[in-house]
């Protein structure tokens, strides 16, 4: 679903990404991980241009990811932040349905019920019409997954989306995301929640000098790492 | 003393009451706030525009450079360089003496020469307020599949008016006042209707005070107004 090709970025003379290889087929839970600094969100980015990538390709469904088309793709790729960034001017209804009926996609009526189902599904349907600011951490990133799903996405990026929550907020946001990838949605994460990735990602993939080093199912992962710098950092980080 | 206090009340009288002479103050505080009102408006509008352009212009990704936008970007700068960088007076006689010279409309032309003054200061309060929306508002509408302008309008914008109001306020005020130079040019406000009267009575003092009073008057008022304003913006923050 998402093919990677000799993706190189570079900030100025500084080289993040040399050459990052990687195929996401349809339902995969891919989980990156890597020392900070190593060029996971920055490859994240690049999947949906948020960053333009200094060279090399991304495909998305099989459509070349590039400034023409990029609005199409980005409908269809949903992701989330570690800041949220819901629209704090915006009730919570009104922020998962700005985008289905600016786009077009939905009128908004149909957005407005599909926004209160998602909700309800979160048990937050009674917060539809408050503002993000009297929103816990939690909860605000819980309706900006819901924001990302009302576009009806293929694909969601997660960019350390537990990162900037308070611990005991850190589980619902995780539940909901164990419960989007058992429900079969193709997901690439950034994430420093190794008990996450250890029960739901289906790969997990290790960053280092801007290169994939590992790509391995969890098991192996954690129980059988040969490189020399994954196992140094497991050490640190579990 | 009783010599002092007539003299005061008969230039007082001249200065207010012979002739029912108020009634050209009144009539100049009207011009003044229409004055006011049409440049605002206009330095408000030109101030938005040449906002969004160098804020568009300055969001393009880097390699990814419109000439176009470059180019207009570029007149842009050098709009609000020169009017920042010379005195109003200047300005308001280069517009009266040089280029519309053969002009007879001379509040008009003070009006809309504080108009293009305040544009440039208008344009980078609201540049600084639409750079200081955290870019993450900016990347969550595109992540959405919105586009840059639909981002803008929707997302952006209204988060950054409720930043510059304030400042704009302030801006209000100042030009208020600042329409007191169109004197020097012929426009018929309050101070240029106050000098004709010191012109007839070879009085100054009573005149100018006066004028001076109206305008903190009216400023007073504004101020208490925006105040009031600003109160209710933050109280709709909280909830």
């Amino acid at each position: 679903m998402i093919e990677v090709k000799h993706l190189k970025k570079q900030f100025g003379g500084l080289t993040v990404l040399r050459d990052v290889n990687l195929t996401v087929n349809k339902g995969d839970v891919v989980v990156l991980v890597g020392p900070s600094g190593c060029g996971k969100s920055t490859f994240l980015r690049c999947l949906n241009r948020l960053e333009e990538p200094t060279s090399g390709e991304v495909l998305f469904m099989g459509q070349p990811v590039n400034d023409k088309d990029i609005d199409k793709v980005r409908a269809k790729m949903g992701m989330v932040f570690q800041h949220f960034n819901l629209f704090p001017h915006l009730t919570v209804k009104k922020n998962i349905t700005l985008a289905p009926v600016k786009l077009g996609l939905m009128k908004q009526e149909e957005a407005d019920a599909r926004a209160l189902e998602l909700l309800g599904r979160i048990g937050l349907a009674d917060k539809a019409d408050t503002y993000p600011n009297m929103l816990s951490g939690g909860q605000k990133q819980r309706i900006a997954i819901v924001r990302a799903l009302a576009m009806n996405p293929e694909a969601l990026l997660f960019d350390e989306p537990t990162s900037a929550l308070d611990p005991e907020m850190v589980g619902e946001v995780l539940e909901l995301m164990k419960e989007l990838a058992q429900s079969g949605m193709t997901m690439v994460c950034v994430t420093h929640e190794m008990g996450f990735a250890r029960e739901v990602a289906n790969r997990i993939i290790f960053i280092d000098e801007g290169e994939v080093k590992v790509d391995k199912p969890p098991k192996e992962f954690f129980e059988n790492p040969e490189n020399e710098r994954l196992r140094s950092f497991l050490s640190k980080v579990l | 003393m009783q010599a002092f206090f007539s003299d005061f009340a008969s230039k007082f009288y001249a200065a207010f009451l012979f002739k029912d002479r108020w009634l050209q103050y009144i009539e100049g505080v009207g011009t003044t706030l229409l004055v006011t009102a049409a440049s605002l408006a206009m330095g408000i509008a030109l101030g938005a525009l040449v906002a969004m352009i160098r804020v568009g212009h300055a969001q393009q990704r880097p390699g990814h450079h419109n000439p176009l936008l470059g180019l207009i970007n570029a007149v842009c700068k050098v709009y609000v360089t020169v009017i920042r960088g010379t005195p109003m007076m200047v300005q308001l006689l280069i517009m009266s003496m040089v280029i519309f010279k053969s002009s007879r409309n001379f509040t008009m032309v003070g009006a809309l020469t504080l108009g293009i003054n305040s544009g440039a200061y208008v344009s980078e309060i609201i540049r600084g307020g639409l750079m200081a929306v955290d870019p993450g508002q900016m990347e969550a509408g595109r992540s959405l599949g919105l586009n840059y302008i639909t981002t803008m309008m929707e997302i952006v914008v209204p988060q950054a008016i409720k930043s510059v109001l304030p400042a704009l306020g302030n801006e209000f005020i100042i030009l208020l006042k600042d329409t007191s130079l169109i004197t020097v040019i012929g426009g018929k406000e309050l101070l240029y209707a106050a000098q004709g009267i010191m012109n007839r009575t070879y009085e100054a003092m009573f005149p100018l005070l006066g004028t001076a009073a109206i305008y903190l008057v009216l400023v007073m008022l504004f101020s208490a107004l925006l105040g009031k304003f600003e109160r209710r913006l933050r109280q709709s923050d909280r909830g």
